[in-house]
């Protein structure tokens, strides 16, 4: 197979396992472009993609930006705080008026669930999901398989954790459908109040105790307490929770055995996780960020194949 | 669907060892030279010609090969997109002589990718073309072996089909398939 079952990427819930290891594949040939001479490639030399971000991100649009030209394609970047938006705009109008000006994909993030969903089924372009509300991140789901594979040779039949804010946080939702999908065995831990009440129906373990989860996992993905999205409180203080649920370096000595940590950024470092936790050997945050530009060339390469 | 012969085991062998010492003429001591095949079929015939050359010449030539998949003018035009293959050039090709080695010349535009993808490793002193079989009348670019194997006069309707032991065959065979 060398061609995506889907026209879109909205989010990890509609592709299959045979997509996945097809996208792995192809950035394994990005990877090694981007760390050659000259990094750039003229695959996508004749398309446009707008990057339409409705809601703020620095990582994942600096990663798009620089795959999109890595693989020579025009880019044009536009932001909701700047925009007609705030003249009340809809998000199909905004939409529709960057594609009459002859765009051939969209790369978007909005605050609200669903949202690309809801355009894929207005317009012909091209989509990518770079994170839609609380619901999913594909491209970041994606980056992070492919970093555990990279650092252990496969992801199927792995233990994963993923420890945090996993309420708010649709890292954790695209990360379980992936990880399933290829095989691994999923768990997530954090405080009674940020996991949401149903998520053992998705055929994940719950577990209240972070060290348990440690001693559990080979891989632990934590995530950051997402504050900008919680209007009540949800723990009695950031110290607090770091002293419940921060990973720090002690922790994974006393393991005795290997666990890879993981985190999709932004880094709260004291609060999830101390800076001698994020910058141990264990760590492969920095590997996280590399693979991510070769996972969205990949991702961008294989979308622009079917027009 | 017709089969024709053009090179059997021992013609082609025959063939293998003249485009060698043609090489050897041109680039004498292969101290400045390199040798880069083509994927996905190309690196087979690099790694005869490879092998049979450090025989003679009895010193390590460079070995590479080059994936021109991201550098192909039809991405987007066709059905499904070509999967790339893996691009290994663990040697510096700035100021050195590179052949280039494919099995079947057709239209040019699988080496003027190549090209393209060439420069982005470096500047090459020289480049150079060695393929088996060039099928004359099919040039859709104005692109020229320096070294061949054999000219066939094809159709663009037939095929040339390259079997070579390396890739899983019997018997280093070349074969010349009419599509009904």
């Amino acid at each position: 197979m060398s061609k995506l079952s889907q026209k879109h990427l909205l989010g990890i819930k509609d592709i299959t396992r045979d997509d996945i290891e097809l996208i792995f594949e192809t950035a394994d040939n990005f990877k090694e472009v981007i760390n050659r001479p000259i990094r750039k490639v003229p695959s996508l030399r004749d398309v446009t993609i707008a990057n339409v971000f409705f809601e703020n991100s620095t990582r994942t649009r600096l990663s798009f930006e620089l795959a999109e030209k890595r693989l020579s394609a025009d880019v044009i970047n536009f932001s909701a705080s700047n925009s007609s938006v705030k003249k009340g705009e809809t998000l199909l109008d905004t939409v529709n008026n960057i594609l009459a000006m002859k765009v051939d994909m969209i790369v978007m993030r909005h605050a609200s669930p669903g949202a690309p969903h809801y355009l894929a089924r207005h317009i012909d372009a091209n989509i990518v999901n770079a994170g839609d509300g609380t619901h999913e991140h594909p491209t970041q789901a994606l980056l992070d398989t492919y970093s555990i594979r990279e650092r252990l040779g496969s992801v199927s039949g792995k233990k994963v954790a993923i420890i945090g804010d996993i309420l708010h946080s649709r890292v954790a939702l695209s990360n379980i459908f992936a990880l399933q999908k290829l095989g691994a065995k999923v768990m997530v831990c954090g405080p009674p109040t940020l996991l949401p009440k149903f998520i053992g129906q998705l055929g994940v373990q719950v577990e209240l105790d972070v060290r348990k989860a440690l001693q559990w996992c080979d891989v632990a993905n934590v995530l950051r307490i997402q504050l900008e999205r919680q209007q009540i409180k949800y723990f009695p203080s950031l110290r607090e929770y770091s002293l419940y649920y921060g990973i720090n370096r002690k922790m994974l000595e006393e393991l005795q055995k290997p666990v890879v940590v993981m985190h999709p950024g932004p880094i709260n470092r004291g609060v999830e996780i101390s800076s001698d936790a994020a910058d141990s050997p264990h760590s492969i945050i920095l590997d996280q960020v590399e693979n991510g530009v070769a996972i969205r060339m990949a991702v961008l390469y294989l979308l622009a194949a079917r027009p | 669907m017709q089969k024709k012969l053009i090179l059997d085991s021992n013609l082609l062998d025959i063939t293998v060892s003249r485009l060698c010492q043609q090489l050897i003429e041109n680039h004498n001591t292969f101290s400045d030279t390199v040798i880069i095949g083509m994927q996905p079929r190309g690196i087979f015939l690099a790694e005869l010609i490879h092998t049979k050359l450090e025989k003679h010449i009895k010193r390590d030539i460079p070995l590479g090969y080059l994936d021109v998949t991201f550098h192909r003018d039809d991405f987007r035009r066709r059905d499904e997109p070509i999967l790339p293959k893996e691009n290994r050039i663990p040697f510096i090709i700035e100021e050195k002589n590179v052949v280039l080695v494919d099995d079947v010349l057709f239209t040019g535009r699988t080496v003027r990718a190549a090209m393209d993808a060439l420069i982005a490793f470096g500047r090459p002193a020289k480049v150079e073309l060695l393929v088996m079989i060039d099928r004359k009348y099919n040039r859709e670019l104005p692109i020229a072996p320096d070294y061949v194997g054999r000219t066939v006069n094809t159709m663009a309707s037939q095929r040339v089909l390259v079997e070579l032991q390396a890739q899983g065959h019997k018997q280093n065979k070349i074969w010349l398939i009419n599509k009904d």
